[in-house]
């Protein structure tokens, strides 16, 4: 396979996947506000920031306004990580890798592609946001299906992988960064109505809280919280179950290509402090430096992927 | 469908089957249908750029479902004249590479060789692997009554369209599959993988085991890039650009996720200007430096060779009866459109006291730029062409416009004629010469018109020959 192709589907899945998360922020943002007695502007700066977007929309727009940060997440050209730009990406890059798609899946994302520039092409109003937002879903999984039905299990699927996870377990890490706060064990006793609208948001913006709640029952509290999200291994989207998807992936490939690399190495070491620290040796160290070693860490792996498998020389 | 004389409303033969099945079908289900195959297209991405236009967009080339239908009988005469044509525009090739006998004898003047910017001095000498130079050639004809047929031009560079073909035929299956059950169409889908067959054959002699194969495109901005991801996917082989490949131990290898692997032979859709920076266009970023070296060492095969434009080239064309009996002693099977050469004097008196029944073209130009058509042109156009002619004769032929035959198209109003050309895509190996049973159609959708570029409105049609 091309060096070329391989970053084209890593990124065209990476793309993807941030479609969908976005998707899923935004969705989390407007259920807590229809859901809350106060209209409070300022939980979608915070909306915001669990999507890493807050910085650009605050160069754009001098006010909160809900109106204003949906349509800035939504379908913004500005802004890099919106719905509407990460789905050109993926699709741009699916062209440029059309040759290790199968049709299924191209015509999936293109199909994609085709909808929502149309759907996004004005401004979308409150009363359309829902099936707005169902579609992208509707769309995205498609390819998503379409992928794991028809692609031969192959490197280049292993790529597909790489970037869908890469981007998920970065996802997870930046939610956790930024509302760390309110899962410290200070917290613990607060247990207040504001709280709790936060700890749903962080669970809801994963799509964790049904499988929270099979887990946990409704006894919420931000250990377990943390813990779910951090390291358990059957939740989809927890940093343990993200980087072991990445190091089982480099491992297909090393075994394909019958020989290592040092990202190989770098996912094995992520995934082993992953699992060898328990919640409250995280909480020892700190949450939120806990975090920020493992977001920096998932930025060398990507870099390192880059470097071992020639994506750009 | 019909003859010369659209009024006459006599079906051809071949068209029976196709004009009952029409006949009995609703109007409005057949607009319908026409929509959805849009929507394929759109969906299937078999889009076009067009040039001087934002980047991003991406149009379709209209797609008109009444197919254009060749009986096997005439197929065969047909195939027989372009074969013919085809090896003697690759012995013309050897030879003005080589020994330059057809000049020795003065049936090509010499100067028509050498003072053409399509000769590359560079393949003086060298032998192609396989001793191919057009492994893929496209040749435009015309139909002007039952069983004449004239070639238009020669397409022996890089020929596209033919992922339309394939398009085409895969639209109309899903569309009409009635159809296919009640007529016999010769397949067309074995296309990529004779394509295959016959570039691996042309690859170097030194080459170990499979010959390694690779597409080369610009990139994904060019306007067939689609086409270029179609063949790469249908033969299975990389698609690779210029900057994914480099010259590494006196081979042409790309650039994997382990590391460099040699390419045997590169079917590149870059032309021959912007193929090696070190050897022709410095500024190119598109090709492979160094490339040509390899070539010239015998260590790669590139499909089509270059310098393959001499043979193609609008002033070339006029000798082509000469070329054809030259190398195969026998007569031109397929006729020639009569060709006046702008650079002969008394030629070139004739053209501008007859501009307004001619169509002049440019000698390099293509895609139905820079060409006048006289019976169409305004007096303005025909007093502004008038001096271009005059500024610079040699770079103009003229040809008169030919009484084509009409095919039907669907119309808001019904089927209603329009002109059409034929594109049969032939391949070429040591193993022999492969030309796939149909081809691209291409045709005029506004009433009258001859042009059928795509740049200029024109759309395509499937093309059935059918099993006699």
């Amino acid at each position: 396979m091309l060096g070329k192709t391989a970053g084209g589907l890593f990124w065209m899945f990476r793309s993807l996947e941030r479609a969908e998360n976005i998707t899923r922020v935004i969705d989390t943002g407007q259920r807590i506000a229809l859901t809350r007695s106060a209209d409070d502007a300022d939980e979608w700066a915070s909306i915001m920031q669990t999507a890493s977007v807050d910085l650009g929309y605050f160069e754009k727009y001098d006010e909160l306004s809900k109106d204003a940060v949906i349509d800035w997440m939504l379908r913004d050209k500005d802004n890099p990580s919106s719905v509407l730009r990460s789905l050109e990406s993926a699709r741009n890059n699916a062209r440029l890798v059309r040759t290790g798609l199968t049709h299924e899946v191209w015509e999936a994302m293109n199909g994609c592609w085709m909808e929502m520039k149309e759907l996004l092409r004005r401004k979308v109003n409150e009363r359309d946001l829902p099936s707005v937002l169902e579609v992208i879903r509707q769309r995205t999984g498609l390819v998503r299906g379409a992928t794991h039905g028809t692609m031969l299990r192959n490197d280049i699927y292993d790529f597909c992988r790489i970037g869908t996870f890469l981007e998920r377990a970065d996802n997870t890490a930046r939610i956790l960064d930024v509302k760390y706060y309110v899962l410290l064990p200070s917290s613990f006793a607060v247990g207040s109505s504001l709280d709790n609208v936060q700890w749903e948001t962080i669970l809801r913006s994963v799509s964790a809280d049904s499988g929270y709640r099979a887990v946990y029952g409704h006894d919420t509290n931000p250990r377990d919280i943390a813990s779910f999200l951090v390291r358990d291994g059957r939740m989809p989207r927890s940093l343990y179950f993200c980087a072991n998807r990445l190091m089982e992936n480099l491992n297909f490939i090393a075994h394909d290509y019958g020989s290592g690399c040092l990202a190989r190495d770098k996912a094995e070491a992520l995934c082993r402090r992953l699992r060898e620290n328990d919640i409250d040796n995280v909480f020892d160290y700190g949450l939120h430096e806990y975090i920020q070693d493992i977001l920096i860490s998932l930025g060398e792996l990507s870099r390192q992927i880059e470097i071992d498998f020639r994506f750009y020389q | 469908m019909w003859g010369r004389d659209p009024e006459s409303q006599k079906l051809r033969r071949p068209y029976e089957v196709f004009g009952q099945w029409y006949d009995g079908e609703d109007p409005a289900r057949l607009r319908a249908k026409q929509r959805e195959a849009e929507e394929v297209f759109r969906l299937t991405g078999i889009t076009f750029n067009v040039y001087g236009q934002s980047a991003a967009e991406e149009r379709l080339i209209p797609f008109d479902i009444v197919p254009r239908i060749i009986s096997g009988s005439e197929w065969t005469k047909l195939t027989r004249g372009i074969e013919q044509r085809v090896r003697a525009i690759n012995a013309f090739l050897y030879d003005i590479y080589h020994r330059q006998e057809i000049i020795k004898a003065g049936r090509v003047p010499r100067e028509m060789i050498q003072h053409n910017d399509a000769y590359l001095p560079e393949m003086a000498g060298v032998t192609p692997p396989g001793g191919v130079y057009t492994h893929i050639v496209g040749i435009d004809l015309v139909r002007t009554g039952d069983d004449e047929f004239y070639v238009l031009e020669d397409n022996a560079r890089t020929p596209s369209g033919v992922s339309y073909m394939l398009e085409n035929r895969e639209t109309m299956l899903k569309m009409f599959p009635e159809l296919f059950s009640k007529t016999r169409v010769q397949k067309v889908s074995q296309y990529p993988r004779s394509l295959l067959r016959s570039l691996r054959a042309c690859a170097p002699a030194n080459t170990e085991g499979t010959p390694t194969v690779a597409v080369l495109t610009p990139g994904s901005y060019n306007s067939a890039y689609f086409e270029h991801a179609f063949l790469a996917d249908g033969m299975g082989v990389e698609l690779v650009e210029g900057h994914d490949l480099r010259v590494v131990d006196g081979r042409v290898a790309m650039r994997t996720t382990r590391g460099y692997k040699p390419i045997d032979v590169l079917y590149r859709r870059v032309d021959d200007e912007f193929l090696d920076p070190l050897n022709f266009n410095p500024d190119s970023a598109l090709g492979v430096p160094g490339i040509m070296d390899v070539y010239r060492a015998g260590n790669i095969a590139i499909a089509n060779a270059p310098g393959t434009g001499i043979a193609d080239d609008k002033a070339i064309y006029s000798y082509m009866p000469e070329i054809v009996e030259f190398y195969t002693g026998e007569k031109a099977i397929l006729q020639n459109v009569p060709t006046w050469r702008c650079s002969d004097a008394d030629s070139l008196k004739y053209v501008l006291e007859n501009l307004k029944d001619l169509v002049v073209k440019e000698v390099h130009g293509s895609g139905g730029y820079g060409m006048l058509i006289g019976p169409t042109a305004t007096k303005k156009d025909i007093a502004e062409f008038r001096k271009k002619l005059q500024a610079r004769p040699s770079n103009y032929i003229a040809q008169p416009t030919l009484s084509l035959s009409t095919v039907p198209i669907m119309t808001q109003k019904g089927l209603a004629p329009r002109h059409v050309d034929l594109r049969p895509f032939v391949l070429v190996s040591p193993e022999g010469i492969n030309i796939t049973p149909g081809g691209l159609t291409r045709v005029a959708l506004q009433k009258g018109s001859l042009v059928v570029n795509s740049s200029q409105g024109g759309g395509t049609k499937d093309t059935w020959v059918l099993e006699d």
